[in-house]
């Protein structure tokens, strides 16, 4: 279970993160959707204590992060699959892990065959390891203490389509078997089919949040008719917040059978209706994102 | 892959967990401190340099050298680079990133300071043991192939020697801490005491001050064995508190303030 309320990371002017409130549930994996820049990496340091947040608060299985004991043991942390020395070998970064958090060698052989790197690898310094390689290395370090909670960064970056169809089982299995996963992306390919949940996030601010279906129902409908002038007065006269579309039509977020009464006692023919769901979720992501990316990059 | 378990443990486990215990995270503090391909050729190096060093006062000249000569042959190369070790084990944090690692694994940062300092200050007293077992073996080659008086005496010079190994090892952390830079803390650390030490011998008029502000001065009369009264421990506490104890105070402050940071 992963708590956030309120979290807001400001550098001098500049809000990284913006009141960013949501749960992570036990059971669910918890996408965290967001174009790059988008404050995921800061509000998932705050959420493990290593950046103090402006205001706000992430609690984890209920207490902030630091007041955990032992919290290897409790959240399985991965920030950056490259934050590992490069002079070590891939088996002593798991055994110094395991050291500290006081689960027995024994782990280290487990979470490298969970991970599927084999001996061989293992031994060799992290210096030689491709980016996939270290993502599972990675993924093995924060598997390493059994724990409830996983917060992954970008976990995905890096491995091939293989690579990430296995690590969806891996969140999927973990999720079912009752932990609390919240993971990163920026990409929604690599999420949509891992994600029980979805949190987007957009230039610091959550936009959007709610399953699948959630997301996609409140993506509306579209409607084009013969009579599209007529048919504005008709929404402006039911209180219907419509857009009026370049080629044509209109999208609202009133559902289908709203817009079609709105229409037939204009007397307005309509031609097209269909919820927007359509457009998939890819298209949802873009269009909830693209005004924050927008500034960001004007910014 | 087998089905090993990745499953979460159950909440019962909670229970049961308590928070890391120091004498852990030192081991773990102390495992990082060694097991680097860096730090293995720091120690190659250091073996070299004595070796050299030892072979040239066993060999050249009479041979009658004494023990406390050859712990000061032997533990000089030590106290130069040994506290590059601590720099390395420090600085890794933030260079190599494994701050992230290190630091969601134990939030409690000062800890992870005190560990830090732990380790190095042991490091030296252990490395310096070392030095003198091999300090040891050279003074009997000596006496068993060049016909040398033994001397097995340790005095003030050998006490000197382990205090300052060990205000330089904590000072290597410091530095590692103020700085969270590899190339930085070394560069300051090698070159900012030759600077003072230039300056020292330029500014001759400041004779009676330097003792009060360069730590190379004040602890000479310790590593020479020279007696050391109470204006002497005064001038190394001080130059102490300025070179060891400010970067502390400072590398503290940033560890336990910030972000950890490691980009």
């Amino acid at each position: 279970m992963i708590t956030v309320e309120h979290l807001t990371k400001r550098y001098g002017p500049v809000p990284a993160v913006s009141d960013v409130s949501f749960t992570a549930e036990p059971g669910l994996v918890t996408g965290f959707l967001g174009p790059n820049g988008a404050g995921k990496s800061t509000a998932m340091r705050m959420m493990t204590g290593l950046t103090p947040p402006t205001s706000g608060t992430a609690r984890i299985l209920g207490k902030p992060y630091a007041a955990l004991a032992n919290p290897g043991r409790r959240v399985g942390v991965l920030l950056d699959a490259a934050a590992q020395h490069a002079g070590r070998t891939g088996r002593e970064t798991l055994a110094l892990s395991a050291l500290l958090t006081g689960v027995g060698r024994h782990r280290v052989d487990e979470v490298l065959d969970v991970v599927g790197l084999t001996s061989a690898e293992a031994g060799r310094r992290v210096r030689t390891y491709s980016l996939g390689m270290r993502q599972r290395l990675g993924i093995a370090g924060a598997l390493l203490g059994e724990p409830d909670v996983l917060i992954l960064d970008e976990p995905a970056n890096g491995l091939d389509p293989a690579g990430i169809r296995w690590m969806r089982d891996l969140l999927r299995d973990f999720a079912a078997d009752g932990g609390t996963v919240l993971l990163s992306s920026h990409l929604l390919s690599e999420i949509e089919h891992v994600a029980d949940r979805l949190v987007v996030i957009g230039r610091g601010r959550v936009v959007a949040e709610g399953t699948k279906d959630e997301l996609l129902r409140a993506a509306g409908t579209f409607v084009r008719s013969t009579d599209d002038a007529a048919l504005a007065t008709a929404f402006r006269d039911a209180g219907i917040d419509a857009e009026r579309q370049a080629g044509g039509g209109f999208t609202t977020s009133a559902d289908a059978e709203q817009v079609a009464r709105t229409a037939v006692s204009a007397g307005v023919l309509v031609i097209e209706l269909r919820d927007t769901s359509s457009r998939g979720l890819e298209e949802l992501f873009l269009e909830l994102t693209a005004d924050d990316a927008r500034e960001a990059v004007s910014a | 892959m087998t089905a090993v378990r990745t499953a979460p443990a159950t909440a019962t486990r909670s229970a049961t967990l308590k928070p890391v215990p120091f004498t852990r995270l030192t081991a773990y503090e102390w495992r990082k401190q060694l097991d680097t391909r860096a730090v293995r050729w720091l120690f190659v190096t250091i073996a070299v340099i004595t070796a050299g060093v030892l072979a040239v006062s066993a060999l050249v000249g009479e041979g009658n050298v004494s023990f406390e000569a050859f712990v000061t042959n032997t533990s000089t190369p030590l106290a130069m680079l040994l506290p590059i070790v601590a720099i390395l084990a420090t600085t890794a944090e933030w260079s190599q990133r494994t701050g992230l690692t290190t630091f969601t694994l134990e939030p409690r940062r000062l800890r992870v300071v005190w560990a830090k300092l732990v380790t190095a200050v042991g490091s030296g007293l252990a490395f310096f043991l070392v030095a003198v077992v091999i300090a040891a073996l050279a003074h009997l080659a000596v006496i068993t192939f060049r016909d040398a008086d033994a001397d097995w005496g340790l005095g003030a010079m050998t006490a000197g020697m382990v205090l300052m190994l060990a205000i330089w090892m904590v000072q290597g952390v410091a530095f590692g801490l103020a700085l969270q830079s590899t190339p930085g803390a070394i560069v300051v650390y090698l070159v900012v005491p030759t600077i003072v030490g230039a300056l020292t011998a330029l500014v001759q008029s400041w004779e009676n001050v330097w003792p009060w502000i360069d730590l190379q001065t004040s602890s000479m009369p310790l590593i020479m064995g020279d007696p050391m009264g109470g204006e002497q421990w005064a001038q190394l506490a001080v130059t102490a508190a300025i070179w060891v104890g400010l970067p502390l105070l400072v590398g503290i402050l940033r560890v336990q303030r910030g972000e950890i940071k490691t980009a």
